[in-house]
């Protein structure tokens, strides 16, 4: 009984103190600080689009003046809330996450093969004709060879930006000596396996040491790159993954043929044994090595390299057909609820990147927006356009859950590559621990 | 206590009343680890026996035991317990040992006692990120500050710590000891500064070195500031996770990756709550055990000690 005269002010004052709480978050509500709108969960600002990407160095720079044309377009400095967070598993982790809590960006990057797992997880939205038409795009507008690429189960998963191959980059003053060179500089045709090895005795006796560089140490997708560019060079070569990822069918004989090779190489010298990402461009930019494989970007860090004369071109065509891994960076639309207005503006964002991929070329990415590709402007780009070829006949990591660039897949069977060049572990050996190491992979049901 | 009350017995009924007062109280912590302590374990258990997916909502379908098989059979798994029970290893003795040395040290200082315990302490109030970009800047290959140390001494070009899968943990370890040791110090000095005085002056009047003093005095009246010291230790380094993830993120390769990566990486990479939910269960069987395994040690110790 005595409580109640106690209980009865206790309860007024909480009921003022909630007062006041609501009549805080509604002035906060109000005025839409960030703040507010992290505490309360609503949007930031209706007319702000919020974008996500993965891009760092020279390509983070281009995609930052991008996005400053798209705010000068909207002649609203707020009109976009763009986020760089750090390559790799952690970013799909990120975007993952902030989808399935229903707070994901309104647009967001994601590698090609990595947007498809996304989309097996129910955590991206089609692109239908009528979106892309409502900006003045149409699917006729973009590389083919990407385009298809994307498709998943009859639908447009992704939009992509651009196609980045794994290419050749070589160093002239090395290549004019061992006789390698055209006379307008480009390097002379190496297709076909004798002309190739020929080739690198040549620039071997040049350099006294390797002819080309290709990391192998503390790296996973360089030696994986390096294989699947070689290995799909061969006709009817079976994926390496099938059926979603449930099945191991690559070549056993193709494999051990182009792993072998691998190791002569190396016994010959004219392959490097043990180099790290940065250490195999570095004999590449020095000339300790004629050639130099990595994927296009790093054209950035080799046009930062005073007094460095170089070129770059696809791999050569060693086998039956010219191939070469490669990925693209893509646009996807994370699964939230959206009014037509938000959809039509994260189109409007996406389609202002994409006329803007010239700027983009520049640092080394093959846009897959053919009024650009197509332009005079990018055919006299180089040496960019000297190598543009490649994203024809790019070959994409097989689809899997756990497939894609910078995946665990990769993460596992590149490194058990890398040991092969590096001369500490068979072939045979390589495949079985790969077999060994994604048999849980390719037993577990898929989660997405 | 009871007299202080007495008068306010009176009103019988406010004895009950009381009863919902401190559950009252207790409520919005209640809440708190019910819903984010309590229920996400139950969760975690009920999971690890589903196929559970991050990106569906619901369990998913039934898996028995496959989660479990699962890890069992997987050698990533049993590395990385191996890398958490090394990790334990390198750092339980020296955060133990070295506390002690400089707790004992610097009690014994007549003036100027607070400098060194600010400077042991500081480096425990700085974050897990901030003494990792610390470290990983002192163990840059080639021009960091150990590197320049190690080109004085050896003839071999200097790598840093990290960057070998054999040198890499001990690294995360001499890490870890700097940053983490200040606690441990604190909680002796606190426990040196309870003996009395008196026991040393009775001690060295009666003969005893200064050695004989630690031995016989300061060590047996520190155990149970030694037994509370090591059992909070031994459970912070099987929980493992920043300083690894920030510094090597489980590099180089797989060589120190711990459990708890290994379930992140399951959980958030792989989208695969159930497995990670078994793995995790798992772990906790094994930290239960360790403890229980401890108190039961302790306990036998002690009960001889009173035969004695």
């Amino acid at each position: 009984m005595r409580d109640r005269p106690i209980s009865r002010p206790t309860l007024t004052r909480r009921g003022a103190l909630g007062a006041g709480a609501l009549a805080a978050s509604s002035a906060l509500a109000g005025c839409s600080s960030p703040l507010a709108a992290g505490l309360l969960g609503s949007e930031l600002s209706p007319g702000t689009l919020v974008y996500w990407n993965l891009f760092g160095g020279g390509d983070g720079g281009r995609m930052k003046s991008m996005e400053d044309v798209y705010r000068q377009e909207q002649g609203d400095p707020s009109s976009l809330q763009a986020t760089t967070f750090a390559w790799g598993n952690p970013y799909y982790s990120k975007v993952t996450l902030a989808t399935v809590g229903n707070q994901p960006p309104d647009v967001a990057i994601a590698h090609l093969t990595r947007a498809k797992p996304l989309w097996d997880g129910g955590l991206l939205e089609a692109i239908t004709e009528e979106d892309l038409a409502g900006v003045g795009l149409s699917s006729a507008d973009f590389n083919a060879k990407a385009w298809q690429a994307q498709v998943t189960d009859g639908k447009n998963v992704a939009i992509p930006l651009d196609t980045h191959p794994f290419v050749m980059f070589f160093n002239r003053a090395v290549l004019e000596p061992a006789g390698l060179l055209e006379p307008d500089g480009r390097i002379t045709d190496l297709s076909g396996i004798d002309t190739f090895e020929a080739a690198l005795a040549e620039i071997s006796a040049v350099t006294g040491g390797i002819a080309l560089a290709v990391a192998n140490v503390s790296e996973n997708a360089t030696p994986w790159r390096f294989f699947w560019s070689l290995y799909n060079q061969y006709d009817g070569a079976a994926p390496f993954l099938a059926d979603g990822g449930t099945s191991i069918t690559v070549d056993e004989e193709i494999f051990s043929d182009i792993m072998h090779r691998v190791e002569t190489w190396v016994e010959n010298g004219w392959l490097n044994r043990t180099l790290d990402y940065a250490g195999s461009q570095t004999e590449m930019f020095v000339g300790n090595a004629g050639l130099y494989l990595q994927g296009e970007w790093e054209i950035s860090t080799a046009q930062s390299i005073e007094g460095l004369d170089f070129g770059m071109a696809p791999i050569p065509t060693l086998f039956d057909r010219p191939a070469t891994q490669g990925d693209s960076h893509t646009f996807i639309l994370p699964r939230k609820d959206r009014s037509p207005e938000d959809r039509a503006r994260a189109m409007g964002f996406i389609a202002s990147l994409l006329k803007q991929s010239m700027t983009w070329a520049e640092g080394g990415h093959v846009p897959t927006y053919l009024p650009t590709f197509e332009s005079a402007e990018y055919t006299a780009l180089l040496p960019q356009a000297d190598y543009a070829s490649a994203a024809d006949n790019t070959y994409y990591d097989d689809p899997a859950w756990y497939g894609g660039s910078g995946s665990t897949f990769e993460n596992t069977v590149g490194p058990q590559l890398g040991l092969v060049q590096q001369g500490t572990q068979s072939p045979e050996d390589a495949l079985a621990h790969i077999r060994a190491q994604l048999d849980v992979y390719l037993s577990t049901p898929s989660p997405l | 206590m009871t007299v202080a009350a007495a008068p306010r017995t009176a009103a019988g009924t406010s004895r009950r009343g009381s009863g919902r007062g401190p559950w009252l109280f207790l409520a919005p912590f209640g809440l708190f680890y019910l819903a984010f302590l309590l229920w996400p374990t139950i969760w975690m258990f009920i999971a690890s026996f589903f196929h559970t997916s991050t990106v569906r909502a619901g369990l998913g379908s039934f898996a028995g035991l496959d989660n479990y098989t699962e890890m069992f059979s997987r050698s990533d798994f049993w590395s990385s317990l191996w890398h958490t029970l090394q990790f334990t290893l390198y750092t339980v003795p020296p955060l133990v040992i070295l506390a002690f040395v400089l707790a004992v040290l610097t009690n014994r200082l007549r003036s100027g006692q607070w400098f060194f315990r600010l400077a042991f302490f500081l480096p425990f109030i700085l974050p897990s990120a901030t003494i990792s970009l610390i470290w990983v800047f002192i163990f840059t290959p080639g021009t960091g500050l150990w590197a320049s140390v190690q080109d004085l001494l050896g003839p071999t070009p200097a790598a840093g710590m990290l960057t070998d899968p054999r040198t890499a943990m001990i690294g995360i370890a001499i890490a870890t000891v700097w940053w983490t040791i200040g606690f441990n110090f604190v909680l002796y000095l606190a426990g040196l500064q309870d003996i009395p005085r008196e026991l040393y002056e009775a001690a060295a009047v009666d003969g005893a070195s200064p050695g004989q003093q630690i031995l016989r005095i300061t060590l047996p009246l520190l155990n149970r500031t030694t037994t509370l010291v090591i059992l909070l230790q031994i459970i912070a380094s099987l929980k493992i996770f920043d300083q690894v993830f920030l510094m090597t993120a489980g590099g180089p390769g797989i060589s120190t990756r711990v459990s708890l990566q290994l379930i992140t990486d399951t959980a958030f990479t792989d989208n695969r709550i159930g497995a990670a939910s078994a793995a995790s269960v798992l772990l906790f069987f094994i930290i239960v055990a360790i403890a229980v395994i401890r108190q039961v040690a302790e306990s036998m110790a002690s009960r001889r000690a009173g035969e004695v």
